[in-house]
């Protein structure tokens, strides 16, 4: 039987998370000093510092936008502190955020220096950090939550065990009317008419079929192919020998019932319930990253020869069926469905095991990466800043 | 005990459980019909790379999951290893 419920933290739109983080956000990489010096005054707040933020333009800097909003936005943050060299993009970053009806304040440098800006910063990062701190969790039902998949460190144990062991709970997640997303767009090739087979419209098939040229068509026009990056030397060691291979294990994620019900830019929220492709890299951080912001509050992430990544405002759940790996690497691995490869239990069984360890981290139990301080934030830059 | 795993009934490779060393006796199970097989490796084959369960010629698809995942780059005997040695893309 699996449990339905959990405590998690209602937010002022309503919408559910499953953190309560207090976040010190730079709009801009000169501005992650004095976040991180915010972070070390108020202890409990998080710095997200990152590498962009100046003299990005055009749908680049729309991302970038869309990015920085949507991750102060995510209903695992209860609060959040903004902190940019400009008035202007400052203010456009809290405006975003503020949208969401929760706490939020920007703070900007020029004119004031790093010194009075922390102090002054560090003064509201502690309100925050005290009001947040006294809220409590509820209980929520399971199709409140909104749960992102992508797999890395990908190997054939991950077609034959982890990967199928998320897609029974994405099956369950979208017969309860939960919210769900996959992407990863070059790492479908070979895969990409059956995942094209598994939307809910045609429409919605062409448009994954579009967004999946493109991003091939972007490729090519570097003048290069992937091979010696895709499959990578890690998942060649672990037995994946072409794309397609790599491809047909990573689609079995998303379960065999459910269809997509439409395609989302990168970062980009679901407008509903039910399974959404987002246009993604396959670079584990970057993706995460890419799925924090559009509101995703917990990550299934099957993994093979064992990727360690995290996020820091998005728990990311590891499961492998890799029986080296959960040996050898066994502080990363959340969920161990490596019996599936001897037929201990069923794939039914490996599903409850995933959906016993989602319901548990949404109810506030650590993931190893979290536990092990993994808090990869890499944003994903579209080209070269001006 | 199973020594490997294969997803489809059209599948002419499949997956190592366990390690496998040269002229060793495999087991292996089809997800897809639940039926059993056997295999003889002619290699030594790690956990989680690929056994031949057919012959198949240079220039032939490679079939797992019931669909193409590369070509043969040479011939191919029941047994044999299958990995970069002897598969490659189709796409690149």
């Amino acid at each position: 039987m699996r449990q339905r419920t959990f405590l998690g933290y209602r937010r002022e739109n309503g919408r559910v998370g499953v953190r309560n983080h207090v976040v010190i956000l730079p709009v801009d990489d000169i501005s992650n000093a004095a976040c991180e010096a915010v972070a070390h005054n108020v202890k409990g707040t998080l710095a997200l510092p990152h590498a962009y933020g100046r003299l990005q333009f055009g749908e680049d800097l729309e991302l970038f936008f869309r990015t920085l909003i949507g991750t102060g936005a995510n209903p695992n943050v209860a609060a959040c502190v903004v902190i940019g060299i400009e008035p202007e993009w400052t203010q456009k970053v809290v405006e975003g955020i503020a949208r969401t009806g929760k706490p939020v304040a920007g703070f900007s440098i020029e004119r004031n220096g790093d010194f009075k800006t922390i102090e002054a910063a560090s003064r509201t990062a502690m309100r925050f950090l005290q009001d947040a701190s006294e809220r409590r969790r509820e209980e929520c039902d399971v199709r409140e939550l909104y749960v992102s998949a992508k797999c890395g460190e990908s190997d054939t144990t991950t077609g034959l065990a982890s990967c199928p062991a998320v897609g029974e709970v994405f099956d369950h997640l979208d017969a309860l009317g939960a919210t769900m997303s996959f992407g990863e767009t070059s790492e479908l090739t070979g895969a990409e008419q059956i995942c094209a087979s598994r939307a809910a419209t045609p429409e919605v098939a062409e448009q994954f079929l579009g967004m999946f040229r493109a991003y091939n068509e972007f490729i090519v026009s570097q003048g290069v192919d992937l091979l010696g990056s895709q499959p990578t030397q890690g998942n060649i060691r672990g037995g994946l020998t072409t794309i397609e291979e790599k491809a047909l294990g990573n689609l079995q994620k998303i379960g065999r019932k459910c269809r997509f019900v439409g395609c989302l830019q990168p970062a980009e929220a679901p407008r509903g319930p039910g399974l959404w492709f987002m246009d993604t890299s396959s670079a584990a951080a970057e993706a995460v990253t890419l799925w924090a912001a559009s509101g995703a509050v917990v990550h299934l992430f099957p993994t093979g020869q064992g990727n360690i990544v995290g996020n820091p405002i998005e728990p990311v759940i590891k499961v492998s069926g890799n029986p080296v790996t959960v040996r050898t690497m066994s502080e990363h691995i959340d969920v161990d469905v490596s019996g599936l490869l001897q037929r201990e239990y069923t794939l039914e069984e490996a599903g409850d095991r995933v959906w016993d360890m989602m319901i548990r981290v949404a109810g506030g139990r650590l993931t190893c990466a979290e536990a092990l301080g993994h808090r990869e934030f890499v944003l994903t830059k579209l080209y070269r800043s001006a | 005990m199973i020594d490997f795993i294969v997803h489809g009934k059209q599948d002419t490779v499949g997956v190592l459980v366990r390690d496998a060393v040269k002229d060793q006796r495999l087991t292996g199970w089809n997800m897809e019909t639940d039926g059993t097989l056997e295999a003889i490796a002619r290699a030594d084959i790690p956990l989680g790379q690929k056994i031949a369960l057919r012959p198949i010629g240079e220039g032939e698809q490679v079939i797992k999951y019931n669909v193409p995942i590369g070509k043969a780059t040479r011939e191919i005997l029941p047994g044999d290893h299958v990995h970069t040695h002897n598969l490659r893309s189709a796409r690149w």
